[in-house]
């Protein structure tokens, strides 16, 4: 680093202009990209733009020690997320911070209060059996027919063509999907009778529900006016559906299948599920199912509610996994399930078993949430935030062009064009940021960027510094620039790596707000070395062989004799005794 | 201006100069009185922490009529706990309770809306948990020692474990003395000023391995020679980048005052201004101590090397014998040649350590530097 190489050096010192003129293509480009990306401004946190942050700790339940690890986060980030966008919430983004948190954020203009109760509280899962079901009301709203999940697992085409022969039944129904005992998997095929997708009011017409006529009945009228056709309606439901107490009935939205259930009391807690995970069921052609095993007393009811359910007629012979008030999958049963495992299978993908089988999970999930902090910026407030930010960012920027005005005159240009040129880019890197990685600004992000100014302005001091020692030892400004950048690049390198490793410890271990500040400032003093040496540098020595600043002009900031050099040492500009050092 | 730049030539050539590697048992002296007093601060007084910390909520309201104490009133009713408010440039209030729990701030909230006559979606809240706020701490007390000790590891490979050490003694006295001046001034601490003082981390050893690098240059071939001791050269290090670490503080300082001047100007408190306060506090205890405390502890720590024992040796030894020699030779028998100088001190007595005029300059300046070799 010290001593670079002889052919390094010419080339930076011969071509100072193609290396500027790089960086400024590269600048364009980043501009234009920035432009093509349609993000010309860096996406803006909650405390800059209004709206509702949401730290959640996660706990460990009681014996359950090391519950806390990325996979149960990563399935706690999937139900979170459902939740949040269950809610119609666009934009919301939820997200795990450090080891143990998870971070909603909801931006301004959905109703945050809903929100947190929401997300604060544990989510529900439960197995209930199916009293009767209708299709999601397609007849009467064709808005309805377009998939609300993208997710394309439901669909009997997709069903029919994975598994033709072993399990009709999946051809058949809008599920598609059976349960069976989980070690040794039987032959469905027989039991399970298809469910008519093409007669809907026949199987919602029989409501065998031993609780009585009129209890039917009602169940019945909630079931048809329950919306399932749009976001808001689904949500509602859901709302509705999470609420209701355990022994209750209720009716829920199966917005894969299209399907709208009338639910049992729960026969299952989602808490007996210990374990779930999506297997490639190669022996049996199935193709993806789902796993799952339970606890004692969860088999134990299992058992019973398979052994109920499986002699039913249709949609009877069905039990519904809720999470939160909305159906996930609703297989029907094909035998009593006695063994504390059982499967599901029919016509998933990799991607929808794997769902599921997070979900189920999430269940036996042992740990819980706590709300940690709550932020909730109003948006006017985050604007006068933003704008208070950028007015302390300009001030700085002012009152440090000024000093370098001062001290440095004609010299300072380059530094003013560089730091610009810095701001620039860190602008432009930041807008492209937040559609890239989710980099979001927020108000510590906007002081690490303010605080980085004086770090990019250092490096020029240094350099200008050094270039100044330099002619103070009587050299001409060329071999100046040329000797005085070895020894400045490697000085702003080292302190530079310094900051730099601050800023990436600070990214790493710390958590909140610390994040955003320290991300800045880890990018700014990636980009002080970036613009020193391939803007600074290169356009201090094309300018360097101008007269105005080699012949030291007394406003160029290098004006010999301002600095006090010693008589040159090559040519005699001025004639003085060589041995006296020249007093300024 | 140009007194200035004057300056900085002088200060470059030696011809003025400080004695701070000299003066050092007078500095440390001072560092030592100002840590205890610190210290003491912080057992005494203790620090002021936050809300983040200790949990509760803040509550800030837009442009309203009713007054400061009348809000305090309402949200000591409306929470049954203590309330601090704050008018806030923009003609809101900020109100501060502690002791919320996070499920009881939002009725605390509707509550004080009500109150003070204000729609309760335009009351903007930040609730903390007491957790979250011990949280941020053990984060922040983790990075600090990962941050610490990467440092030191890298000071020691880049330059020396002297250097690392020193490094690492005017870190802690900078974050000794913000930390006891927030105690003794009782300024609140909140995870910006967390922030800020881990930022200082960085910019307090940016400024010291800066002089540490000239340090290291300058050095290089010391043994070599007979002229000067470690510490003389030590302290022209110091006094040659001078003006840049002049120039670097006042830089770093001018964003941060302004951060200052909006963060409390204008928002009245909040983030800006609790970073900037903290960077504020630690970027002066940063130029300081790079300067005053690192640089002498060096000297001192290689002072101690058999080697550089025996320079110094050769180096007295040699100045005395030209002492009581001829005339011309009296400029380098000078003891202080740093000493500060009248402005119109003749070069005659300056004894210079880069004046070619007693020196052949072939030697002198080219001494550690990898361009002068290059020729």
């Amino acid at each position: 680093m010290a001593a670079p190489k002889k052919g390094r050096k010419q080339s930076a010192q011969g071509r100072p202009g193609r290396t500027l003129a790089l960086m400024l293509i590269a600048i364009v480009a980043l501009t234009g990209g920035m432009f093509a990306s349609g993000h010309t401004t860096p996406r803006l946190g909650i405390d800059l733009a209004g709206g509702t942050s949401i730290t959640l700790e996660a706990q460990n339940e009681p014996g359950q020690k090391n519950a806390i690890n990325p996979t149960n986060m990563k399935t706690a980030v999937g139900i979170m997320e459902r939740r949040v966008n269950g809610l119609g919430v666009s934009e919301a983004e939820v997200q795990t911070q450090g080891d143990k948190n998870i971070i909603v954020n909801i931006p301004k203009g959905t109703n945050s209060a809903q929100a947190r109760e929401q997300v604060g509280t544990t989510a529900k899962l439960y197995f209930r059996p199916v009293l009767t079901g209708a299709p999601t009301g397609s007849a009467t709203d064709p808005g309805a027919s377009p998939s609300p999940s993208p997710s394309g697992n439901s669909a009997s085409p997709s069903a029919s063509g994975k598994s033709p022969s072993p399990t009709p039944s999946a051809t058949a129904t809008t599920q598609g999907r059976a349960v069976t005992e989980g070690l040794a998997a039987k032959d469905s095929a027989k039991k399970a009778d298809p469910t008519p997708s093409s007669t809907p009011s026949d199987s919602a017409s029989p409501p065998a529900d031993p609780s009585g006529e009129a209890a039917a009945a009602d169940v019945q009228k909630q079931l048809d006016a329950l919306d399932c056709s749009t976001a808001k309606g689904r949500a509602a439901a859901s709302e509705k559906a999470a609420q209701a107490e355990d022994s209750e009935t209720i009716v829920a939205c199966d917005p894969e299948s299209q399907y709208k259930y009338a639910l049992g009391p729960v026969a299952v807690n989602g808490e007996r599920v210990d374990d779930a995970s999506a297997v490639f069921a190669t022996t049996t052609g199935e193709g993806w199912i789902v796993q799952m095993e339970f606890d004692d007393k969860g088999g134990d009811q299992f058992a019973e509610v398979t052994g109920r359910l499986v002699g039913q007629a249709p949609p009877q012979n069905q039990f519904a996994i809720v999470l939160d008030g909305e159906i996930v999958s609703a297989p029907s049963v094909n035998s009593a399930i006695t063994g504390g495992s059982a499967q599901i299978s029919g016509g998933f993908t990799q991607q929808s078993a794997e769902d599921l089988a997070n979900v189920l999970s999430y269940g036996a999930l042992p740990i819980t949430f706590k709300e940690a902090s709550v932020t909730t910026v109003d948006a006017a407030l985050g604007g006068d935030q933003l704008e208070a930010g950028l007015i302390a960012g300009a001030i700085g920027l002012a009152l440090v062009i000024i000093y370098l005005l001062l001290y440095y005159r004609g010299l300072s240009l380059i530094a003013i064009a560089s730091l610009l040129v810095s701001a620039v880019m860190t602008y432009v890197i930041m807008s492209l940021l937040g559609p890239a990685i989710g980099f979001a600004l927020n108000l510590p992000a906007v002081c690490g960027a303010i605080v980085a100014i004086g770090i990019t302005a250092d490096s020029f001091i240094v350099f200008f510094e050094r270039i100044r020692d330099e002619v103070r030892e009587g050299r001409t400004l060329r071999p100046a620039v040329e000797r005085g950048w070895p020894r400045a690049r490697r000085t702003i390198l080292v302190s530079d790596f310094v900051s730099f490793l601050a800023a990436a410890v600070l990214f790493i271990v710390t958590v909140g707000k610390v994040q955003g500040f320290a991300f800045t400032l880890g990018l700014t003093t990636v980009l002080d070395v970036v613009v020193v040496f391939f803007f600074t540098k290169p356009l201090m020595t094309i300018l360097a062989r101008k007269k105005f600043f080699a012949n030291g002009h007394s406003w160029s900031g290098l004006d010999p004799k301002r600095l006090g050099a010693k008589p040159p040492l090559r040519r005699s500009r001025r004639v003085s005794a060589p041995v006296d050092p020249k007093e300024a | 201006m140009s007194k200035l730049g004057n300056l900085g030539a002088r200060l470059y050539r030696g011809e003025v100069g400080y004695d701070f590697v000299g003066k050092r048992m007078f500095w440390y002296g001072v560092s030592i009185l100002i840590t205890i007093t610190a210290i003491v601060g912080l057992a005494v007084r203790g620090l002021n922490m936050g809300i983040e910390f200790e949990g509760g909520a803040v509550f800030t309201t837009p442009k309203t009529s009713v007054s400061a104490s009348q809000a305090e009133d309402y949200a000591e009713e409306a929470a049954g706990h203590d309330a601090i408010v704050q008018g806030l440039g923009s003609g809101g209030l900020r109100i501060q309770v502690a002791g919320l729990d996070t499920n009881t701030s939002d009725q605390v909230k509707s509550e004080l809306a009500q109150d003070m006559n204000l729609d309760p979606e335009r009351i903007s809240a930040e609730l903390v948990g007491p957790s979250w706020g011990d949280q941020i701490a053990n984060k922040a007390w983790q990075g600090l020692g990962i941050f610490l000790v990467l440092v030191v590891i890298y000071l020691a490979i880049a330059f020396e474990w002297r250097m690392a050490l020193a490094a690492f003694v005017a870190l802690i006295h900078d974050i000794t003395i913000t930390v006891g001046i927030y105690a003794l001034v009782g300024f609140e601490v909140t995870p910006g000023t967390v922030i800020g003082l881990l930022t200082i981390l960085g910019y307090s050893l940016y400024d010291t391995v800066v002089v540490f690098d000239s340090l290291k240059e300058q050095t290089k071939e010391l043994t070599k020679q007979t002229r000067w001791t470690y510490s003389e050269v030590a302290n022209r290090s110091i006094n040659s980048t001078l003006v840049r670490s002049i120039n670097t503080t006042v830089v770093a300082l001018l964003p941060v005052a302004g951060l200052l001047f909006i963060g409390g100007g204008v928002l009245g408190a909040g983030m800006l201004n609790d970073i900037s306060l903290s960077l504020f506090v630690g970027l002066a205890a940063g130029a300081y101590s790079s300067i005053f405390i690192a640089t002498p502890l060096v000297a001192d720590l290689k002072e101690r090397e058999p080697q550089m024992k025996a320079l110094k040796k050769r180096v007295l030894a040699k100045r005395a014998s030209a002492a009581s020699q001829s005339e011309p030779q009296e400029a380098e028998a000078v003891d202080e040649p740093y000493d500060e100088e009248p402005e119109d001190a003749t070069p005659a007595v300056v004894g210079p350590p880069r004046s070619q005029r007693s020196q052949p300059s072939s030697r002198n300046r080219g001494r550690g530097r990898p361009s002068g070799k290059r020729r």
